[in-house]
């Protein structure tokens, strides 16, 4: 069944076009990721899901009701976690989840279940204003506050942006766990690997969809070879091979490149010929694509 | 490379305390010429307060620290001038065009008038950017901010030139372009400091430190990092270490 | 100086570009001076008179007694001389001066005219029009008392006259008022707000990193608006002098001097609170605050400082508006020189370089 619907979602600024012909079905507990770099329209679609903003037109509608119309029923439903940092500093922590408990019509006790796993950890520091925190509590705070009124849809707007690995990967579990409970979850994110902690991702560039499936789905529908070339002479062999025609890409990728090809021809071979003539010894080898690749691939294809 | 004499940044034993806060516990590493340098920790764990003080903005508590040959405590101008920063805030003036910008910076850096014209020319030729050189910053779509902020970071020819998180929320392919720029001009010999938050990121440097709590670590190439620490990812090895 | 030409000419795109710094540079002083020509108000409280009696008998001692004991008026100084009377006005002592003519008490008893001239500062218009008549009252009162008395047909002619702003227009007060006002709110206001535009979008670190001077980013964030400041002044005077007729006494060179002066004071302040404050709200709201509200209040622009609390008197000293308004006041409507104000000029001198050290230390310390 899907509980959120988006059907030929437009919106411009001005004359800036920030989502165009945006479908989009997300099914009851699912856990979905919206990918894509900064300016993509991530923030506008999520503040259209949230009913914080208006299309110019196309229609949304939430557990099959029109959820601009009923916007108010919607919030209720929905809790909102905003890309920015959005409590109140000057505010304890247990005062801020006091507040959006009483904000809600509940109370912190009445659904303390939900939070507990992540109130644990913020309790040694209850009486700390949000302001003093560290950039990991204040992110295990603010989902707290948009979880206290038990909302069926949790909608996280880039909450590990500029956040370390290390507390990127904490959220994560923590969004997993919340998962479980049946809470419906949309997330946003630029860091592509994140993909992979998602049910399902659509990957948006430019105010599109490029693609929206299961990450594993996604990375099966990558049409093309993908090899990887390690080498000693690594960024010289890159500068020859961007030059080389019977490749369609190639990639930097740290210590490796990733070369991709649509022919059906033995790659291998003719790279390891073509950088023999200028004395670079290579490691050359098939691999199978990551959701960087696709989502790379698939801007080229648009472009 | 490992050479002593190319050493361009020479840390020992810097300490830096706020109150009873200690932010920096005692690091000692150096940075080679024409290096890319990883510089990569948790939210808090002090990369910031190092970066400043490296680049002349605070001074540390103790240790001896030399940049671009010259001393932190004395000779503060003369690091300023070997060094080139762009910070994870973007930082171009979005009510000057592309042109105005590189003029600014370059005037701040002292070079003669007639060298910034060529050399302006030279850049936006180079970046491609012709038709959008009279355009504001702000009419400029965000990955070619990104490049230009880089370009102008390096514009007066730094010996060593700062990156703090320059990536953030890049797409990918523009990412890769500004890794390809970072490589261009450590081929030429400007040694690079970068921060970020993308683990994938540090394979593309050359060594990588990691900071947990004020002390670093761990610091090695990326592919002996991962040998030694049996994962397959950079970001698994910073995972064990702040986890540890 | 060639790294300094290309840091103005980068300030100046700024301002010329937003329209709406234009318009607080320019409209806004315009508006304000059309709307403070309308707001005056005043009372009186313990205002100083001095006395210069030329009979010096038992009636002009009565009445100088009577005055002094008035609860809202204190005789601070007895005159000796006509020529007195311009000094005691121009060192700002008091606002009146009562003249007994010589004979007082003959003319009073004998039934001539006895006269008593009241020689106001109107600078302060609304002011010395308050003091005029409450003089007058108490001088009919005692009349009145000694008609009941002894000689019943005693009359005592009151003149005033009015000192330095004869046809007593209250336009003469605001325009030095608004001009006070304006260029502490526009320059204070403006740099501290493009000051920390650049640490909100991340400029200043470039800066602050590179051979550039902390001493040198604040001289070239300033000097734009000292220029656009001047201009101004400039204009607020014309506006004054052409539309309400606002006379221009004494030095014109004085008055821009102590002008420029001041506006460096107001620049360094609003540097001073950029270098406090980390978003544009904020030090717009002290901007307002902190200083516009004091700048109104406790400056003498709108309410005469000696009639408030002692507490609000202290209050007044550290506020700069007070010395800057006292000095172009003297200026422009009394045409005093410099011997007569070099001490609101000190202040300003002192208060300017206060602030310019308190930036530049502040300035290094919060990177």
């Amino acid at each position: 069944m899907n509980c959120i619907e988006l059907n030929n979602i437009n919106k411009s600024f001005g004359t800036i076009k920030a989502l165009a012909d945006i479908n989009l079905n997300i099914k009851k507990s699912e856990f979905f990721g919206l990918i894509g770099p900064d300016g993509a329209g991530k923030t506008t679609l999520i503040r259209i899901i949230t009913t914080l903003l208006i299309p110019d037109n196309g229609k949304v509608f939430i557990n099959g009701i029109s959820a601009f119309k009923n916007f108010k029923q919607m919030r209720k439903i929905i809790g909102y976690m905003p890309g920015k940092f959005s409590l109140y500093q000057d505010l304890s922590v247990e005062e801020n989840l006091q507040f959006f408990a009483t904000v809600f019509g509940t109370t912190i006790h009445e659904n303390y279940h939900l939070i507990e796993d992540i109130y644990v950890r913020l309790e040694p520091f209850k009486n700390r204003r949000a302001g003093a925190l560290s950039g990991g509590m204040k992110q295990k705070l603010a989902l707290c506050c948009a979880l206290i009124h038990k909302p069926e849809f949790l909608i996280l707007d880039e909450p590990t942006t500029g956040v370390d690995a290390v507390s990127r990967q904490e959220f994560w579990e923590m969004l997993n766990r919340l998962k479980k409970e049946g809470i419906t979850i949309v997330v946003s994110t630029p860091y592509m690997n994140e993909a992979n902690q998602c049910d399902r991702v659509a990957l948006i560039q430019k105010g599109k969809i490029l693609q929206t499936d299961t990450p594993e789905n996604i990375v099966a529908s990558y049409s093309k070879k993908l090899y990887s070339l390690k080498s000693d002479k690594l960024y010289e062999s890159y500068k020859l091979l961007e030059k080389f025609d019977k490749l369609s890409a190639v990639h930097l990728f740290g210590q490796e490149l990733h070369l991709s090809t649509n022919n059906n021809q033995d790659t291998t071979k003719i790279v390891r010929e073509f950088l023999d003539k200028h004395k670079i010894e290579v490691k050359i080898s098939e691999i199978k694509p990551i959701i960087e690749d696709c989502f790379m691939d698939l801007m080229l294809n648009d472009e | 490379m490992n050479n002593n004499n190319n050493k361009i940044i020479e840390v020992r034993n810097l300490v830096k305390r706020f109150g009873n806060f200690v932010a920096n516990d005692n690091l000692s590493f150096d940075v080679y010429k024409g290096e890319i340098f990883g510089f990569l920790g948790a939210n808090g764990a002090g990369k910031t307060t190092a970066i400043k003080i490296l680049s002349g903005l605070s001074y540390p508590s103790s240790g001896k620290i030399m940049v671009a040959g010259y001393d932190v405590y004395k000779q503060r101008n003369k690091i300023k001038r070997s060094i080139g920063y762009m910070s994870q805030k973007f930082s171009l003036y979005e009510d000057l065009t592309v042109r105005e910008n590189i003029h600014f910076y370059a005037g701040i850096y002292g070079l003669p008038f007639k060298q910034i014209q060529n050399r302006t020319n030279e850049l936006i030729e180079e970046l491609g950017i012709q038709e959008m050189a009279n355009k504001m910053i702000a009419d400029l779509p965000l990955g070619w901010r990104q490049k230009l902020a880089f370009s102008v970071a390096i514009f007066h020819k730094p010996k060593i030139v700062f990156l703090d998180e320059p990536t953030s929320g890049v797409d990918p392919i523009t990412r890769r372009q500004f890794w390809d720029m970072i490589y261009r001009s450590a081929e030429k010999g400007i040694t690079v400091f970068v921060t970020t938050h993308y683990m994938d990121e540090a394979e593309y440097c050359d060594r990588v430190s990691i900071m947990v709590d004020g002390k670093i670590e761990a610091l090695d190439t990326p592919t002996k990092l991962k040998e030694n620490f049996g994962v397959n990812l950079i970001e698994d090895v910073f995972i064990k270490l702040a986890r540890k | 100086m060639k790294r300094f030409r290309g840091f103005l000419i980068k300030e100046f795109i700024h301002i010329f570009r937003d329209v709406r710094t234009m318009m607080i540079l320019f409209l806004i002083p315009i508006a304000q001076i059309l709307i403070f020509g309308y707001v005056i108000k005043n009372e009186i409280h313990d205002a100083n008179v001095a006395v210069l009696d030329l009979s010096k008998d038992n009636i002009t001692k009565e009445i100088s007694g009577r005055i002094d004991a008035a609860p809202d008026f204190v005789v601070s100084d007895y005159l000796n001389n006509y020529s007195d009377i311009k000094e005691y006005f121009s060192s700002g002592k008091g606002a009146e001066v009562i003249v007994f003519e010589p004979n007082f008490a003959e003319n009073f008893y004998g039934q001539d005219n006895a006269r008593v001239q009241l020689i106001l500062d109107a600078s302060d218009p609304n002011l010395s029009n308050l003091i005029n008549n409450y003089t007058s009252a108490i001088i009919q009162t005692y009349i009145a008392d000694q008609n009941m008395s002894n000689s019943p047909n005693a009359i005592i002619t009151t003149e005033p006259r009015m000192w330095f702003n004869e046809g007593l227009k209250s336009s003469y007060m605001f325009v030095p008022g608004t001009m006070t006002l304006i260029l502490m709110l526009i320059t204070a206001m403006m740099t501290s707000i493009s000051i920390v535009r650049e640490k909100e979008i991340g400029t200043m670190e470039i800066l602050l990193v590179s051979p550039l001077k902390p001493l040198q980013i604040i001289l070239g964030k300033v000097t734009p608006y000292i220029l656009l400041s001047i201009i101004n002044a400039i204009s607020i005077i014309l506006l004054g002098n052409l539309i309400f007729h606002v006379p221009i006494i004494g030095s014109t060179i004085l008055l821009l001097g102590v002008s420029i002066l001041f506006i460096i004071m107001a620049l360094m302040l609003g540097v001073f609170i950029s270098s406090v404050t980390k978003t544009q709200q904020i030090a717009m709201f002290i901007s307002m605050f902190a200083l516009m509200l004091p700048t109104i209040l406790l400056s003498g622009f709108i309410f005469p400082i000696e009639n408030m609390p002692k507490v609000l008197q202290w209050l007044s000293y550290i506020v700069p508006a007070k010395y800057y308004l006292i000095a172009i006041k003297n200026i422009m409507l009394k045409g005093v020189g410099v011997a007569f104000i070099w001490k609101e000029i000190l202040v300003l001198m002192g208060m300017t370089f206060f602030f310019l050290i308190l930036s530049v230390k502040k300035f290094k310390l919060y990177i």
